[in-house]
């Protein structure tokens, strides 16, 4: 974990002429019709193509880097990248300066190019955007970095192109934490497993000797806490990323669970257990000062700050069963937002601070929703027999949430995996995982 | 034979015909929904015995952590045989079915496993010889997805700690 750290350097080449761009995505609905863009390969020439190929033991960077780019664009569902076979212009000579005429014939509407290079053991990468039909240079950027880094590279243009775009932040230099699960349904092995948003460079932070649950990132990114039952008590955990120190979050005498990072990640909220009623209290990470939140003879759960961290969303069934409630962050005005027929749990405060995901169940199915923050314009994105747990991308876009199947009559069939979809309640897919998933946690934006 | 005397035989003719409909109403209930009684589980299959006749374990209903009379007699029967044998401790194991989010799973296991600690501790048995823990739903005994399956594993589990 000790590359965890890396620094990107930017540097500016040209200055985007803003005043007549023409390229606009729209994010804000499904959309039918996905802005065709092409990617061209990043060239190198001869020398560098050589050393890369010492160097990371791969043929042509160039080409996987954009091969990142175009995953990534392809993944957001408003992107339809074009199939390189019928890219005319060679990747250098595009690069200088793209023959318009050739990429509008095959509908490309945006071009991305780029140049990969190997200059003191460092990689530098510089990529530009082109508005195909206005003839225009959008964007044009360079980074140096490590080597090792490409794919992270590739993450950071597809921010660029992105935010360039929809003029709204990417989330694509992010990673998932979430929980790894293998063998059968009665005796799970669950490890603490890090990747990158694409599903590549997945890491195993624990190696499955005890059950660990629910692990969220600190506004950082770089911590974690979490839920294990290392010696069999169920406590809140803290784990550095880089350095893969663990520590038990205070010293309570009885299950804590359910944890979250304040937005300043100063705190860390959670529910504690103690005879058969839970509630909810924070504890401040430096001073060590344990607050009791709730004090309701019901099930006080599943706690989340709004961004702003004036208020917290939870999940309490002191009506009698699971709803949504928000307070203020000293525990005072508790109000009851969620009043549709169903149980609701799981609420977690958007990035933007405007809307609460859920899950929701409600006559044997379970949906993925969101409603906003005084319970009102409820909408559900997606139904199935079991999913959960919704996180948020940075940018408040897209949900991520893992989703379970039923078993057959004989208890086989059994799987856990991750699944976004976009607020839009459009775009749903499977993220890709080496094993098994369940509770997922989207990182924030890594670079900047 | 008179109206009256015909009337009262008609009558109970009727009353047992209907108390036998009844009744084959009721045994195909048993039989669709398997060994449950509204949605607790009454069966036997997955129970263990901490010592003859003493089960070790109590199934709820769903989302309840209220103990049937059948969970009642079962934890009396614990608390007799803990009181035989006062140098065993035990660990409740509060567990929920599948049907649920994670994290108020839980907070139910050991709701349920905490509703048993109670019951035992009026029949004499001190808090310091029980603990507690909720595995909520990560350790079913049954991986079925079906209605009795899930009343299998919303259950508390006695389970002996030395």
């Amino acid at each position: 974990m000790k590359n965890f750290k890396i620094f990107i350097y930017l540097i500016i080449l040209f200055f985007p002429t803003t005043s007549y761009s023409l390229i606009e995505v729209d994010i804000t609905r499904g959309n039918l019709n996905p802005l065709p863009i092409a990617v061209s390969p990043l060239f190198s020439d001869k020398e560098s193509q050589l050393n890369l190929k010492k160097n990371l033991d791969i043929e042509n960077l160039g080409l996987e880097i954009a091969d990142v780019v175009k995953d990534n664009l392809k993944r957001t569902g408003l992107f339809n990248p074009l199939d390189k076979k019928a890219f005319l212009q060679k990747p250098n000579v595009a690069h200088l300066k793209p023959r318009f005429e050739d990429w509008s014939l095959i509908k490309a509407q945006a071009l991305i190019t780029g140049k990969v290079s190997l200059e003191n053991e460092k990689l530098r990468v510089e990529f530009r955007l082109w508005d195909v039909l206005a003839g225009r240079e959008m964007l044009a950027l360079a980074f140096t970095t490590v080597p090792k880094n490409w794919r992270r590279v590739g993450h950071i243009i597809t921010d660029k192109v992105y935010e360039r775009l929809t003029g709204e932040k990417g989330y694509f230099d992010t990673r998932i934490i979430y929980v790894s699960e293998e063998g059968p349904k009665i005796k799970r092995i669950k490890k603490l497993a890090i990747m990158d948003q694409d599903g590549f460079n997945t890491k195993y932070l624990t190696l499955g000797n005890e059950l660990v649950l629910t692990p969220r990132f600190n506004p950082t990114s770089q911590m974690v806490t979490y839920l294990s039952y290392f010696k069999n008590l169920p406590r809140v955990y803290l784990l550095d990323i880089e350095t893969g120190v663990q520590e038990v979050v205070g010293d309570f005498p009885g299950m804590t669970f359910a944890p979250r990072f304040s937005p300043d990640g100063k705190k860390v909220i959670m529910s504690f257990a103690k005879d058969g009623n839970s509630d909810i209290y924070t504890m401040d990470l430096e001073s060590r000062i344990v607050e009791r939140i709730t004090n309701h003879p019901s099930i006080d759960t599943s706690p989340s700050y709004s961004p702003n961290g004036k208020f917290i969303t939870f999940n309490s069934d002191r009506s009698g069963y699971q709803q949504i409630y928000i307070m203020n962050s000293d525990g005072s005005g508790v109000k009851r937002i969620s009043f549709g027929t169903g149980l609701y749990g799981t609420p977690v405060w958007s990035p933007r601070g405007d809307l609460i995901a859920f899950t929701k169940l409600h006559k044997g199915k379970f949906y993925i929703g969101v409603m906003r923050t005084d319970g009102k314009g409820e909408r559900l994105l997606t139904e199935n027999y079991y999913q959960e747990a919704p996180s948020w991308s940075p940018n408040g876009r897209v949900l991520i949430f893992y989703r379970e199947t039923k078993t057959d009559d004989k208890g086989e069939g059994f799987s856990a995996k991750l699944w976004s979809i976009d607020l839009t309640g459009y775009n749903e897919r499977l993220v890709d995982t080496e094993t098994d998933a369940s509770d997922p946690s989207w990182s924030s934006l890594l670079s900047n | 034979m008179n109206l009256a005397k015909f009337k009262n035989t008609f009558l109970v003719v009727l009353l047992s015909l209907l108390v036998s409909a009844c009744a084959t109403q009721t045994q195909k209930a048993t039989k669709i929904e398997g060994q449950m009684q509204g949605d607790v589980y009454t069966g036997t299959d997955t129970v263990k015995y901490l010592a003859d006749g003493v089960p070790d374990r109590v199934f709820f209903a769903t989302n309840e952590s209220v103990l049937t009379t059948k969970s009642r007699d079962t934890l009396r029967k614990q608390a007799a045989w803990l009181r035989k044998n006062s140098d065993i401790n035990v660990v409740l194991e509060g567990h929920a079915d599948e049907r649920g989010t994670r994290e108020y799973n839980l907070a139910l296991g050991e709701r349920r496993a905490n509703a048993a600690k109670d019951y035992l501790m009026t029949y004499g048995i001190s808090a310091n010889r029980i603990s507690v823990i909720s595995y909520g739903k990560e350790r079913p005994v049954d991986s079925g997805s079906n209605p009795l399956a899930w009343s299998k594993n919303r259950r508390s589990v006695t389970v002996k700690a030395n």
